[in-house]
This record gives C-alpha cells, structure tokens and sequence, in this order.
C-alpha cells in the first residue's frame, strides 16, 4: 500500500505527520518505508536519521549534436517544442536544463548527427532507520525539474507492505508524480484562511489524478472552523486533528521526532494509523475503479 | 525600479505574511504573487480584479479515436508512457492519450501515418491584475495539476513590471515560490535583492543552505531574517552566524506570536492588526529591507 502525505503548501507539519507516521507504523509491527519525494527540499532524514547503503545517481538522457556530422539544416530545431534546441544559423545549440528528452530531434535529423548522453539531475539514497525502511532523493541545484528525481525515488524505494511517501508541497508536476497511483492521500491542512485556500487546490488536484483523500488537521485549534465545515460539505474524511503545542514546533525545531518529545501523541498516531488502515480497506473498493481508464 | 522577491526554503515559514505586510508598509509599490502553486496574498490583500487572462503553456496531444487505425506507432515512440491501449466494445483494440502524463513534444503527431492525434496548446491558468487597499497586485491561478508554473511566474513578474512602468512605480514586491525548481529559479532571476524567510529548526538550517546556493547561483544578493526565532535562540544564532559566513545580510528576527494566524483569520496583515509582538518585529525588518534596497 502507498500512503502519500501531502499538502497544497509546505510547513503545514507533512514531514512531521510522514516520520512519525513511519515510526508509529514499524512500532505495531508493520513493514514499513518511508518515502522522501519533496526532492527540492527532503527534511525526513533529519529525523529519522537513516543508515544510508546506497547512491545512485538519476539520470536523463540529453541531445548532444556531433559537430563533425551536422550539416546545420536546423531541422532538429524546428522539431523541438520545447525550444531547449535553437538553431544559431549554423549550428544547433542545447540547452539541457530545458529539454525534455523526448527524442523528437534525435529523430528528425537527416544525418543522424544527434546522439543522446546520459546527464545527472540529482541522487537517490536509499537505507533504513531502525525497522523503518528509507529512501529519499535529491535534486542538483541549478536543475529546474524534479519529476523524474521523483520518479527515481519511487522506483528505488524498499518493496515492503506500506510505503509511506513525503509528497513535495503545492499542486504541480513534481506532487503528480509523487500521488500518482497511491491507495490514499492525505492532506495535511491548518484551519485558517491560507490552509483552506491550499486544502481546496490540492483536493482539486487529487480528484482530477483519481486518487482516494482524506485529511489532518495540524494546529487545530488556532484558526476557525472553515476547514471542518468545508471537509463536512465535500464528505472528506478528518482522520485526526493535531493541536497547536509549542512543544510540537520546539521537537521540530531541534529534529527530534514528535511521538518521543510529546507524551500523547504516539497514541494519537496510532488511531490514526488505524484509521488509516480503515480507509485503504474501503478506500480501494472506490479508488481502484476511478483508476481504470487513467 | 526595484525588485524584492521574498522566498522561503520551503512554504509556511510566513513569507506570504511578511511579504503582504512589506505591501502594506510601502504603500505605493507593486506586489507580484509569484507562489502559484499555493497563491495567498489575494485571501488577505482582498484584490478588485481589473484585467484577466488565460494562461497557455506547452502542448496536449489528443488521438481522434474514429481516425486511429491502431498501429501502434504512437505509443512505440513516447517517451512518458502517456500513450494507453484500449479496447473497444467491439474488441478492436484503439489508443488514447493521458493528458496528465503528456508532455506535449509532438512526436506522436508527426508520425501517426493516419494523421489521427491533434497537438493543442495547453490551457493552464489565468493570470490577474487587480487594485488593492496598497496598490496593484498582480497574482496568478494555476489549474489543478497543471504543469509549467516556471512560466506562469515568469509571466506575473513581466506583468507587475508593465504595471509598475506605467504607474511610475519604483518597487516591486514579490512573493517567490518555495523550493529550488523551476518557479523559484523564475522567481528570482534579475531580482535586486531577495529576503530568504527561514525558521530555526533543522530543516530550516538545511532549507536555507540550498536556497541561498540558489541565489549565489543566480547572483542575486541574499538577506536572511528568521522567523519564529525565539522557537530555539540557540539554533536562530547559529542560522545568523551561518549567513553572515556565506556572505549574505542578516535583515531581523520576528517571533513566533498567535497573533500573526489570528490576523489572518482577520483577513489583515500582521501590521495592520498590531503595532506589538510579530507586528512590530515585522515593522523593523520593512526598516532595514528599505535601507538596503535605497543603498
Ligand atoms: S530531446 Fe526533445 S526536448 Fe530535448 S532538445 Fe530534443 S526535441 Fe528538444
Ligand atoms: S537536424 Fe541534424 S544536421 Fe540538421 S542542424 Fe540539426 S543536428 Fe545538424
Ligand atoms: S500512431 Fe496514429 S494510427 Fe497509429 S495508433 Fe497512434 S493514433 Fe492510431
Ligand atoms: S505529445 Fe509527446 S508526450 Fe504527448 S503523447 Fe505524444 S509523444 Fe507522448
């Protein structure tokens, strides 16, 4: 089972809720992994302080035009959608931060004087924390794509019962790749103006991908009600509410994992894993049909 | 004119917070939200839309399944797995196009020999300018699970510096995206100067050090304030000393104060609802940003 969190923007308590979540889980016994898919910032091994057994680094492929055979028609140049490929009068010109590697130059050049090269874009390091499986990637600074360091992780994470996966922040390509196919998603949410806004993003997001949601809500007593009326009105289930305590944000601050420094919320975490379970169970009755045609 | 692009290593550090009241506090600037992904300022700076727009960005495929004489040649050469294989109610086997997976290269479209799939520019979003009680804002929204917001920002920022130009203008706030991808790298390219908004915890130790390689990268000069500071003294001093080695400004300190949510369940900056606790931290910080910006 795949369990993302995730959330419509960063510093709502993702990493918090994912280790602890992690930690929980491998305490009751479950095989458990988890999963650091925010590649332009992963935070989850501060806490969870992993024993890392393996790099490797992701790489894609890249154009790379053989000078000596070209004979500058610009053909490849015209092809390229994406414009990481201008043609300068003479000789076509890469701009790998750009491309896509969607081949379609390599392809339409009549003298076959376009090879592809392996680029790196970032790493993924996998290992373990205690019974806790662990796997997180990284993307290269200066690099402007991470959905295939996502990807990557992905695919190099432990095969164990549950994966559990830190979803990059926000709604775009990146947090697509990293919710795609999972049994469940939760949204991790603040019960204020900002929180709500964010909430409604991401849950368009998730409908559109079909995947099966449901929500925490972190700091629960600071703001007003909005987020409850508005999770009540669109029959999303509110797994667990976590209350503000300084201490919560103080663990946070010096990297130490919620469920150690905070008497109460490993049992809190707990019935939500519970809980958890509980929708996976009925969850993928109705989430696995709206996959189908996806 | 100027441009002050306030970011965070990650979201929630209250830089939409501080980057709403610097709105305030200049009064005659433009604020650009450059966070599509999770845009806020409009939710507290209660925007009058004036002028709108569509928002395209890259291409879509789309196989006209009644044209599609199930070859196959489309889904050989995609590279991102986009191309599905159905079967129809009469067993005869047809293709289709995922658009969440499509990247748009074309490909597919130049050598279906049936001519069968359509390549369409992608609607993505809608971008806005609008009057607010501190000026214009320009700010964006990105359709669910759209991609390219790189683009998106790129297109705020060249709005707010039109607005900006025919208002006679002299500053532009921004509020940049979180991360180091493409929308943060948007939003700071050509800026004068950036605030990096960071917390004292360890992640936000670590969030910093790849922000502030991002600015160094893009040449941008980089000041540092830590919020919620008073959450661990210790580990704010350490985050200043790290600063101030790597060569950027320690700009101020705000603290960590429940009236910063409370005014935004008000709909209110943080300096607008009080001239105490984070109100006033955030007050001295627009002081020595303004120093900066005038030096
Ligand atoms: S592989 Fe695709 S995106 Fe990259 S340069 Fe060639 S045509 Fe452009
Ligand atoms: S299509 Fe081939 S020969 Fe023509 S300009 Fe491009 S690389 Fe050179
Ligand atoms: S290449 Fe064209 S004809 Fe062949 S399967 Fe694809 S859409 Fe159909
Ligand atoms: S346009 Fe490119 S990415 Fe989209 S389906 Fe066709 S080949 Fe695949």
């Amino acid at each position: 089972m795949r369990i993302a969190i995730a959330s419509g923007k960063g510093g709502t308590g993702k990493t918090t809720l994912a280790t602890n979540l992690a930690v929980v889980a491998a305490e009751l016994g479950r095989q458990v992994a988890y999963v650091d898919c925010d590649v332009e910032e992963p935070n989850g091994h501060l806490f969870l302080h992993p024993t890392i057994a393996r790099h490797a680094p992701v790489q894609v492929v890249t154009p790379q035009v053989l000078e000596d055979v070209c004979d500058g028609c610009g053909q490849c140049a015209r092809v390229c959608l994406f414009s990481a490929l201008v043609w300068l009068g003479q000789k076509p010109l890469v701009f790998p931060e750009l491309c896509h590697g969607c081949a379609a130059c390599v392809l339409a050049c009549p003298k076959h004087a376009i090879v592809e090269r392996p680029r790196e874009v970032g790493v993924v390091e996998t290992g373990s924390s205690g019974a806790v499986g662990f796997a997180q990637g990284r993307l290269t600074i200066g690099e402007a794509k991470s959905p295939p360091v996502v990807r990557a992780v992905r695919s190099a994470a432990p095969r164990v019962d549950w994966q559990i996966i830190d979803a990059p922040p926000g709604t775009s390509c990146p947090v697509v790749a990293a919710v795609r196919h999972c049994d469940l998603v939760i949204l991790v949410t603040e019960p204020t103006p900002f929180g709500l806004h964010d909430l409604r993003l991401a849950v368009a997001t998730m409908r559109r991908l079909g995947v099966p949601i449901a929500v925490v809500i972190n700091r629960a007593d600071v703001g007003d009600d909005r987020v409850d009326r508005y999770c009540a009105e669109e029959a999303i289930p509110v797994l667990l509410r976590i209350p503000d305590d300084r201490r919560v944000a103080e663990a946070y601050s010096r990297g130490e994992l919620m469920v150690t420094a905070v008497p109460g919320m490993r049992a809190a975490l707990r019935g939500l894993w519970e809980r958890i379970e509980e929708q996976v169970a009925n969850g993928t009755v109705a989430g696995g049909s709206q996959h189908a045609n996806v | 004119m100027k441009e002050l692009v306030i970011i965070s290593g990650k979201g929630g550090t209250g830089k939409t917070s501080i980057a709403a009241s610097f709105a305030v506090l200049a009064g005659n600037a433009v604020t650009a939200d450059c966070d599509v992904d999770a845009a806020d300022l409009h939710l507290v700076l209660a925007p009058q839309v004036q002028q709108r727009g569509g928002f395209r960005s890259g291409h879509e495929a789309r196989i006209r399944t009644e044209d599609c004489g199930g070859c196959g040649v489309c889904a050989r050469l995609c590279r991102f797995g986009a191309v599905g294989q159905q079967q129809g109610p009469d067993g005869a086997v047809t293709y289709a196009i995922d658009p969440l997976a499509c990247e748009g290269c074309g490909l597919c479209a130049r050598y279906c020999p049936q001519q069968a799939i359509d390549l369409k520019e992608r609607d993505c979003g809608e971008w806005f300018v609008s009057e607010t009680r501190c000026g214009p804002l320009v700010h964006a929204s990105l359709d669910a699970a759209a991609e390219n917001s790189g683009k998106l920002v790129s297109l705020v920022r060249d709005k707010a510096r039109t607005v900006a130009k025919e208002g006679g203008r002299e500053l532009i706030i921004v509020d940049g995206a979180p991360g180091i991808g493409c929308p943060v790298i948007a939003s700071l390219t050509g800026a004068t100067a950036v605030l990096i908004v960071t917390e004292p915890t360890v992640s936000g130790a670590h969030d910093l050090e790849r922000v502030a390689a991002v600015a160094r990268h893009f040449a941008v000069p980089a000041w540092v304030c830590v919020n919620k500071w008073d959450l661990n003294p210790g580990m704010t001093e350490q985050i200043e000393a790290t600063v101030r080695r790597q060569g950027m400004q320690v700009a101020g300190r705000v603290r960590y104060d429940r009236d910063v949510t409370a005014a935004q369940v008000a709909a209110r900056t943080i300096v607008e609802f009080t001239v105490n606790g984070a109100g006033g931290d955030v007050r001295a910080l627009w002081l020595e940003m303004g120093r900066c910006l005038t030096v």
